[in-house]
């Protein structure tokens, strides 16, 4: 039996959990040791998007609409995979501007306006207080449901009971007492709530644990699975129809898809949801995890919804038990005590984690928008001739966190019983979304202008209030029903549900669709039509362009005047308290390297932007503004100064494109020229080698020749035999000598590209026969066997006939010196392989090792070694053979295996007919 | 820069495939009277179709390159 003291025991032992939580976080923060600060307790307190209306209301809606409930987590999903674009720019400009709120950074981008902030925030706080109600009315029925275990009794209509007996005033003021002792222990808003975050990440888990629990306890516990409850489903008449949901649903696809947005636009401008994902981030990379981890939340607390809905309408067939409440009451119907204590418990966290976190960042827009910058401009109240204003300011937020919560129990008793809950929330979603053209358009758009803002705003808000408000406070029996169905003074076009006569839409979508019309119509137009101020200039040029510039100074520019560092001090001193100003003068000064306070600080444009942005982070950035202007004197930059700084600034970023890039060139062209310096210094090497290396191979013939030619003339009475013998080696070593001069003439000139090419169609077959039996002589005398394999056609080529018959006889000669000297046996062999035309020249010599493969193309190179073996030849034939093959485009090279012998071959480009004449025309040149 | 350079046309894309998933000609291809598993198909799809896409969102957003 549960009764009353045990759960009102387990509820104040659940939240004093959540108070020792926040408190060690808060702890660990101080100390340095963020528990925060990693992406999976970031992803978790996102999950604050579920709240009490996640929770139990979407089983009230499936109960009647199938799968109506999904797009409110569907959309997010879609939004979120654009967070990587969207959020991350938010992100970086909220960090840049110490950012508070929603209300501060619409009205910061829109050149600071004090009266834009206002306006966002009133829209924010009447928006939000129906949803605020719609968590009332959770925790209050949930109470008094779970109190009459085990009978399920609804709760009674609200105006039944006296206010006093009313549990939801007391959630209200104990949940405000709650807040109040979580969220305004700082001052400094643009810094984080820690405690606050961690106790939100774990209350995500409660309701995440609790609502798996009961939906694995109705699927698998009371019927068979999924299958079970939807086939029992299946055959019940009244639930079929569910089955294929959305033909039957009022507005059909369009419904769905204007849910998908609302809620699309509702997970980045919900004021807890852009306090969760903006003010409280720590570090933007965060953003990657939760980006998947947050849709998988949504995804798997929606999991069990369909089944409980379905096992809540087959258990309660009569219709008594309101389908919102299924999620409790089927535990409680199975007589499972513990379970149904679990589920008002996640209920309980899912309810009181989203009034923490609204109510902070309401209070915190009510306070910095709404209620500073009038008290601010009241000269009367003097309040800036008072010393310490962090009082006045922890009382404000005090203040407003319970009127915030004491409205949204008074929405409650005059509205809270018309509608569902999911409808309820609703009509927030679409009061949010208004902010939608504004803050997107703002940070994409530099057109958009205050006054355009300004006018959306106020053109949406009122068509919000007249087609969603009023009918909700007309069903609640505040206004006569007759302004619903006749339409005010009779005036049938006006009727709020179905203005201007469009009907056949849900009232959601209808509302949606009039007031984002109007929202966006007037933003535009005003904006296209209006100029901007120099300080809306500024600001639109900082919130667009957030990723191309950063930094203090970068921003300072734009600001000119004269101001004392300890006027400044004193301002801060005022807002933050002593230590905190403190604390933001050092650090100011280790960036600049000053040893504040033993060197005074001067009071430039840099440093008075970096007081008025830490000043901004706790009273907003529209009373920083007034602040700083009344503790300086300022110049006022006209917009045309603005203009041409801004021109500057994207000039001089210019610029640095131009010079990063011909610095590149720079870098490419002195490392072309190092290399090219390389290169000239080895062909220099090179040609010592070479000079060196000719006279050597020059001198060898002529040492021989003059040593005979002196035994000659000194021994006049030689034999004859003796003397011819003598005679003949002169010859020879001069013909040897020739030959090497003719070779390094011959190579100088193909080296320099002066030798004279004659071009023509050449047959190769005809080449080789001619070049086989020129050399017949030689191979007779060495005994060397000739093969060739000669196919009957092969392509023509187009080549010089006297080169290539050089390079043959090159080859051959090589071939004739390195066979086996025994049996020798040369092959050659001629292929047509399409595109070439091929020469192989085999001999069955000792082989060419490795090593040597390569050296032997170089010149007076020779395989083997020099100094012990006898040279046999000039070591230039390879090299030019190869220079006239390339000349001629074809390609030279060896293969080979010592001890197996060597296969020289050369390739030369075949002339096809169609291509015939072109090739032999680029050839010849 | 390269890498968030890349990443965001992938992330718009994948919106994009949202967009059409969850929305008319496709949806009205599964809200048939059919089930899978015993489970009504337009269920099964929706669900499966949105872990589809987070899986997506997470391999494009995690992976290094």
């Amino acid at each position: 039996m549960l009764q009353g003291w045990v759960i009102a025991v387990t509820s104040f032992a659940y939240l004093g959990l959540l108070f020792a939580i926040a408190y060690y976080a808060d702890k660990r923060a101080d100390a340095g040791r963020s528990l925060i600060a990693n992406p999976y307790i970031y992803a978790l307190s996102l999950a604050v998007y579920a709240t009490a209306w996640t929770f139990y209301g979407s089983v009230g809606r499936a109960a009647s609409d199938g799968v109506g409930f999904l797009p409110i987590y569907i959309g997010p999903t879609l939004m979120i995979a654009l967070w990587w674009l969207v959020m991350r720019k938010v992100l970086r400009i909220s960090k840049e501007n110490r950012i508070t709120s929603l209300a501060d950074f619409i009205a910061s981008r829109y050149g600071k306006s004090a009266l834009l902030g206002g306006v966002v925030t009133v829209i924010a706080v009447v928006g939000i207080l129906p949803y605020i109600s719609l968590q009332l009315k959770a925790v209050s029925n949930s109470f008094t449901i779970v109190l009459q275990y085990p009978e399920i009794v609804m709760p009674a209509k609200v105006g039944a009971i006296p206010i006093l007996q009313d549990t939801a005033l007391w959630a209200a003021l104990i949940l405000a007492l709650f807040t109040i002792l979580f969220g305004t222990r700082h001052l400094y808003s643009a810094e984080h709530h820690e405690g606050m975050v961690a106790a939100i990440a774990f209350e995500s888990l409660v309701k995440l644990l609790a609502f798996l629990a009961v939906g694995v306890f109705v699927t698998f516990g009371i019927y068979d699975g999924f299958g079970d409850v939807f086939s029992r489903a299946a055959s019940d008449g009244a639930l079929r129809p569910l089955l294929t949901p959305l033909e039957g649903l009022a507005g059909g696809y369009a419904s769905w898809v204007w849910l998908t947005v609302l809620s699309m636009l509702a997970i980045m401008f919900l004021p807890r949801q852009f306090q969760v994902t903006v003010i409280e981030n720590t570090d933007e990379r965060h953003l990657n995890k939760a980006i998947w981890l947050f849709p998988l939340y949504m995804l798997a607390i929606n999991v069990f919804v369909l089944p409980i809905a379905f096992g809540g309408r087959l258990h309660f067939p009569d219709g008594t038990v309101d389908a919102d409440t299924f999620v409790l009451t089927l535990p409680m119907a199975e007589k499972q005590e513990w379970l149904a204590l679990l589920v008002f418990i996640g209920g309980l966290s899912a309810a009181t984690g989203m009034v923490i976190v609204e109510t902070i960042a309401l209070s915190t827009m009510v306070c910095n928008d709404l209620v500073m910058p009038v008290l601010l401009r009241m000269r009367s109240l003097r309040l800036n001739e008072r010393a310490d204003l962090t009082g006045l300011l922890l009382g404000i937020r005090r203040g407003s966190i319970l009127l915030i919560l004491l409205l949204g129990f008074l929405y409650f008793r005059l509205a809270g019983e018309a509608y569902a809950l999911v409808s309820i929330g609703l009509i927030s979603f679409a009061a949010v979304a208004q902010f939608a053209p504004a803050a997107l358009g703002g940070i994409f758009w530099k057109g958009g202008t205050r006054r355009g803002a300004l006018a959306g705003l106020v053109a949406d808000f009122a068509v919000w209030f007249y087609t969603l408000l009023l009918p909700a406070l007309a069903r609640s029996g505040w206004l006569p029903l007759g302004l619903l169905e006749q339409g005010p003074f009779g005036i049938e076009l006006l009727k709020p549900l179905q203005l201007f006569g469009l009907s056949g839409l849900d009232q959601i979508t209808h509302a949606m669709l009039w007031s984002m019309l109007a929202n966006l119509g007037a933003y535009v137009l005003v904006s296209l039509l209006d100029s901007p101020s120099a300080e809306e200039h500024r600001q639109a040029s900082l919130f667009v362009d957030v990723f191309k510039r950063s930094g203090d100074a970068a921003v300072a520019r734009f600001w000119r005047g004269t101001a004392s560092a300890s006027d400044l001090h004193n301002l801060l001193t005022r807002f933050l308290g002593a230590e905190a100003a403190d604390d933001a003068f050092r650090g100011y000064a280790r960036r600049k390297g000053v040893r504040w306070p033993e060197q005074p600080l001067t009071a430039d444009a840099e440093f008075v932007h970096h007081v008025e942005t830490q000043l901004a982070g706790a009273i907003g950035a529209a009373s920083a503004r007034i602040m700083v202007a009344s503790a300086v004197k300022e110049e006022a930059l006209t917009l045309e100064e603005v203009r041409k700084i801004l021109d500057e600034a994207s000039q001089v970023v210019m610029y640095s494109h131009r010079l990063e890039q011909k610095s590149r060139e720079l870098e490419a062209a002195s490392t072309e020229l190092r290399a090219a310096n390389e290169r000239l210094k080895e062909l220099d090497r090179m040609k010592d080698d070479f000079i060196s290396t000719v006279s050597h191979e020059l001198r060898t013939p002529l040492t021989s020749i003059r040593a005979f030619t002196e035994i000659l003339h000194d021994n006049p009475d030689l034999a004859v035999a003796e003397r011819a013998r003598f005679l003949s080696i002169v010859i020879k070593e001069t013909e040897r000598l020739t030959r090497l001069i003719n070779q390094i003439l011959d190579l100088a000139k193909l080296e320099s590209g002066s030798a004279e090419w004659h071009v023509t169609r050449v047959d190769l077959r005809e080449l080789v026969s001619d070049a086989l039996s020129g050399m017949s002589q030689v191979f007779t005398e060495k005994g060397i066997q000739v093969v060739a394999h000669l196919p009957d056609h092969v392509a023509p080529v187009s080549a010089d006939l006297d080169r290539v018959i050089q390079v043959l006889l090159n080859l051959l000669s090589n071939a004739v010196k390195f066979c086996d000297p025994a049996q020798g046996r040369i092959e050659v062999t001629l292929a047509d392989t399409g595109d070439w035309v091929r020469v192989d020249v085999r001999d069955n010599g000792p082989g060419i090792a490795a090593a040597d493969r390569k050296i032997i193309f170089e010149k007076f190179r020779q395989a083997g070694d020099t100094l012990t073996d006898k040279p046999q030849g000039t070591g230039l034939g390879l090299p030019i053979s190869r220079q006239i093959v390339e000349h001629l485009g074809g390609r030279l090279w060896v293969e080979s295996r010592p001890g197996a012998g060597a296969c020289f071959s050369f390739t030369l480009p075949a002339l096809r007919q169609a291509t015939a004449p072109a090739a032999t025309a680029a050839a010849a040149t | 820069m390269g890498e968030t350079e890349r990443k965001g046309p992938r992330m718009i894309a994948l919106c994009m495939l949202g967009c059409v998933l969850f929305n008319f000609p496709i949806l009205a291809l599964f809200n048939v009277p059919s089930t899978l598993f015993g489970v009504p198909l337009l269920y099964a799809y929706l669900f499966l179709a949105w872990a589809l896409l987070i899986a997506l969102m997470a391999w494009v957003v995690e992976r290094r390159e």
